[in-house]
């Protein structure tokens, strides 16, 4: 007898056995004449540079997670519309209050700054005098910048 | 490893049954590699989309040489895209086909004598299974040099090539 679990079982032995028979099936038929530019990255034809992994600014954190709340905001916004007209005030409220609610998260990542972008403002050296030569003599004298 | 190319010597009952099964399996669905180069290009997405309706044929284009069977040529082959070109047709997987469209990929076209940016022909770079003439040649004449590919698709054979 076969259990609830036993049926899933024969599931994942049926699937394993397919995903096999297919890469089974490809690697008997498939001609394999692998060279270096064959197996190179694809990169639209350009030769590949550098590593693919690259490194994001960790404040795009906050914005995601940010992004998440409003976007679930909007995704109960459309059901809402869509039965608005049956369910009449109740559903006004409601709605009032859940966007009550994310309008004070809204004020409170405002309020913190979080949705400030602050650009680095690092301290350049500038050299507004420098040495040159003038009759024959080094003088200290403006530089353009 | 691939345990049934070109391994062996004659056609035989088996090794023609299979040759039938594959070739009809490859031949109906060409995927094709998906990009354009220049005015041919129109008449490739011409024929692609609905009025002449590539998908029939098994025909759709893709994103990735990987994924690709067919590359079509559809335009002026420029010296700084040949090399592109070379590198797509390189990371293609095997077995794997080239549809020249138009006479600019297939010989210059009119850039023949003075068009000193442009590769006098796409078979100098890679070979070439398909020439479909015209500039630009209507989505007819394309289908057309797809179909004429597929008979060539169709007459293939595992068995290794006789030397003459």
């Amino acid at each position: 007898m076969l259990t609830e679990f036993g049926r899933v079982l024969i599931f994942i032995i049926i699937g394993l056995v397919f995903v096999a028979a297919g890469l089974i099936t490809a690697w008997l038929i498939r001609p394999s004449r692998p060279y270096p530019s064959k197996l190179s990255t694809y990169e639209c034809g350009e030769s590949p540079v550098g590593e693919p992994r690259v490194r994001f600014n960790i404040r795009f954190y906050v914005i995601a997670l940010i992004f998440i709340i409003f976007d679930v905001e909007v995704v109960f916004l459309f059901p809402w519309a869509t039965v608005y007209k049956n369910l009449g005030w109740f559903a006004f409220v409601e709605m009032l209050v859940f966007l009550g609610i994310l309008f004070v998260g809204y004020a409170y990542v405002w309020r913190k700054g979080d949705l400030d972008w602050d650009k680095p403002a690092p301290n350049i050296p500038r050299y507004d005098r420098g040495v040159g030569v003038r009759d024959n003599q080094l003088v200290e004298e403006e530089v353009a910048l | 490893m691939g345990l049934l190319d070109q391994k062996f010597e004659n056609g035989n009952v088996i090794i023609t049954t299979t040759d039938n099964l594959l070739n009809w399996a490859r031949l109906s669905s060409m995927w094709g590699m998906q990009f354009g180069l220049a005015c041919c290009a129109i008449e490739m997405m011409a024929t692609g989309a609905s009025h002449y309706d590539l998908d029939r044929f098994g025909i759709f284009f893709r994103g990735t040489p990987r994924q690709s069977d067919v590359m079509i040529v559809a335009g002026t082959v420029t010296l700084k895209m040949a090399t592109r070109i070379k590198t797509l047709y390189d990371q293609m997987a095997e077995p794997r086909y080239v549809v020249s469209m138009g006479s600019c990929s297939n010989c210059g076209g009119p850039y023949w004598e003075h068009g000193y940016h442009v590769l006098k022909g796409v078979d100098r770079i890679i070979p070439v299974d398909v020439y479909v003439p015209g500039c630009p040649p209507r989505p007819e004449a394309l289908m057309e040099g797809l179909m004429k590919l597929q008979e060539k698709i169709r007459n293939e054979s595992l068995a290794k090539k006789k030397s003459a």
